[in-house]
């Protein structure tokens, strides 16, 4: 599909603060509100905009910091569908996060979130790798998040600039 | 007995020089809490990443003596094919680019190299407080000229024409200019190049802000016909690549007034700092997309931040670059002063009365939008307050 300058920019803008008033970004963009929302709209049916989330640092919140773990996952394809079967009956699952097809030494990166290390590694050893195709995995927790989706957790966010300058 | 009175040992030329109008507000504005500051002259990014690792890798390896008095010629070629590569002029970079501390450096240097006792330097205001200061203690006469806000502040070759005299030697001109953020576009800087040219008149272009222009593409003073032979362009790093603590700049002109330029460097600065100069090389080779990425964040805050003040009632011109939004406040029936002073005690945002910008600012302030968007909004909803307590 291909999109007007205005329609990227109001996308780059959400992409980094989707809740910013539409007010606000209609100015950012030089439309009015009616056009901007007319835009939103018609981003959101082609599911160009997919959906607005929030990133959250649950490490912050006492008995939510749970834990993450990327897992490789070798896997046989199947004749006529490669590895989009696979991937599927993968993709279900909720605490499956992503699912990405890889190029390299292995084919699909999954990622698991759960409450506990014990809660992951259950569910790699009992759904995981029992699916017919999957000939092996490795599992890689993460010890902490420095950077997610372009942003730094815990940035220090002070303006070291003086108050007035020429 | 005969009083002794203690002699001053300062110079009377700087004894007379005015200090900046901006000192008053900086000191109250720095002595409060919670302030919302739009009077900031420099971008709100960091440095880019990929330039602070480089100068950190020329720190480690061990590049810290002086350089050529002229600057790294590695850099001066990166600077000499920047400015053919964007602006379309062209530069020798061994006897006509030099690196120096800071633009402002280069408008000093421009000065002393030019001007003889008395020659009248022409500045366009309202502009940088620097230039009228720099002219003075280049032994010249700053001769005023003022833009008008009606007009967007563009300069127009009539209101030169009028201040002309034999005495006359030079013509600063600053596009996108600080404070209004006015750019001057083709047809504008032709007309200004005819009588310059009637006039043989030496340009100061004070081209700091060239790569922050959001309405079209950049035009330099030099690349104007009949123009280069006769102009100072100075430039520098601290605008568009966020590099304002690095202090680099760097002058391009006719090899004689820049070796004349260099004369006094080489005297009295040796060379523009080591590891500043290696971080530039790699600001020209990789920090275009950098250099974009912040062009178009200023782009939607200006677009937002303009369209703000004027619905709060603040009248203000679409500026067409630099990060400076330059609302006229004489509908208040204030002055420039008495608005920003009122406005920091009473909402604490800090803003920049333009009468510290010469005569011609005054009915108006300079609000910086290389602010946060967070910041923008708090500051149009408090000056909108303020506005509608009057």
């Amino acid at each position: 599909m291909k999109l007007t300058e205005k329609e990227v920019e109001i996308i780059e803008i959400l992409e980094k603060d989707a809740r910013i008033p539409i007010e606000t970004l209609a100015k950012m963009v030089s439309l009015s509100v009616d056009e901007t929302e007319a835009i939103l709209k018609k981003l959101e049916e082609t599911k160009v905009i997919v959906q607005y989330t929030t990133l959250v640092d649950w490490r912050k919140v006492d008995g939510h910091e749970g834990v993450t773990a990327m897992i490789d996952v070798k896997v046989t394809p199947k004749r006529g569908v490669g590895f989009d079967e696979v991937a599927e009956r993968i993709y279900h699952f909720p605490e499956v996060k992503s699912v990405y097809l890889m190029s390299g030494a292995y084919d699909l990166s999954v990622v698991i979130e759960g409450r506990s290390m014990s809660e992951v590694a259950k569910f790699v050893s009992e759904k995981l790798s029992t699916l017919d195709s999957v000939i092996s995995t490795t599992t890689h927790f993460i010890l902490k998040k420095y950077k997610h989706d372009g942003t730094v957790f815990d940035q220090g966010d002070q303006d070291h600039r003086i108050v007035m300058a020429p | 007995m005969m009083q002794q009175t203690k002699k001053s040992y300062l110079s009377e030329t700087v004894a007379r020089l005015k200090p900046s109008g901006i000192r008053r507000f900086f000191d109250l504005a720095s002595s409060m809490e919670g302030v919302v500051s739009l009077g900031v002259g420099e971008p709100d990014f960091v440095t880019s990443w990929s330039i602070r690792e480089a100068c950190i890798l020329s720190l480690e390896q061990g590049y810290t003596s002086y350089t050529a008095n002229a600057g790294l010629l590695e850099l001066r070629q990166e600077i000499a094919a920047y400015l053919a590569r964007k602006f379309h002029v062209k530069y020798d970079p061994e006897t006509e680019i030099l690196v120096t501390v800071g633009a402002s450096q280069a408008i000093d240097l421009a000065l002393r190299a030019t001007v003889n006792p008395g020659d009248e330097v022409i500045v366009v205001e309202p502009s940088f407080v620097a230039y009228s200061p720099l002219v003075t203690l280049a032994g010249g006469v700053p001769i005023s000229v003022g833009t008008n806000g009606d007009d967007h502040f563009k300069l127009r070759p009539e209101q030169i024409e009028r201040v002309i005299t034999e005495r006359t030697k030079a013509l600063i001109v600053c596009s996108p200019n600080n404070p209004t953020g006015t750019v001057l576009h083709k047809e504008e800087l032709e007309a200004i190049a005819q009588i310059v040219k009637k006039h043989d008149l030496l340009v100061i272009s004070d081209e700091i802000y060239a790569e922050l222009t959001y309405d079209g593409p950049y035009i330099s003073f030099a690349a104007v016909d009949g123009m280069r032979e006769r102009t100072i362009l100075i430039s520098g790093f601290s605008k568009g690549f966020a590099m304002t603590g690095w202090r680099l700049g760097f002058a391009a002109a006719p090899a004689e007034i820049l070796q004349a330029m260099l004369k006094i460097h080489q005297y009295a600065i040796m060379c523009a700092p080591t590891m500043a100069q290696y971080a530039a090389i790699e600001a020209l080779r990789n920090g275009e997309q950098d250099v974009e990425y912040m062009k178009k964040s200023y782009h939607r805050r200006r677009n937002y931040f303009v369209q703000s003040l004027n619905e709060i009632g603040l009248s203000c011109h679409m500026p067409g670059g630099a990060f400076y939004a330059f609302p006229s406040i004489r509908a208040t029936g204030m002055t420039s002063e008495q608005f920003a002073e009122k406005l920091l005690l009473e909402e604490k945002v800090a803003v920049v009365p333009g009468s510290v910008f010469g005569a011609s600012g005054e009915g108006y302030i300079r609000c910086s939008y290389a602010s946060s968007m967070e910041q923008l909004q708090e500051a149009i909803k408090r000056m909108k307050r303020f506005l509608d307590r009057l």
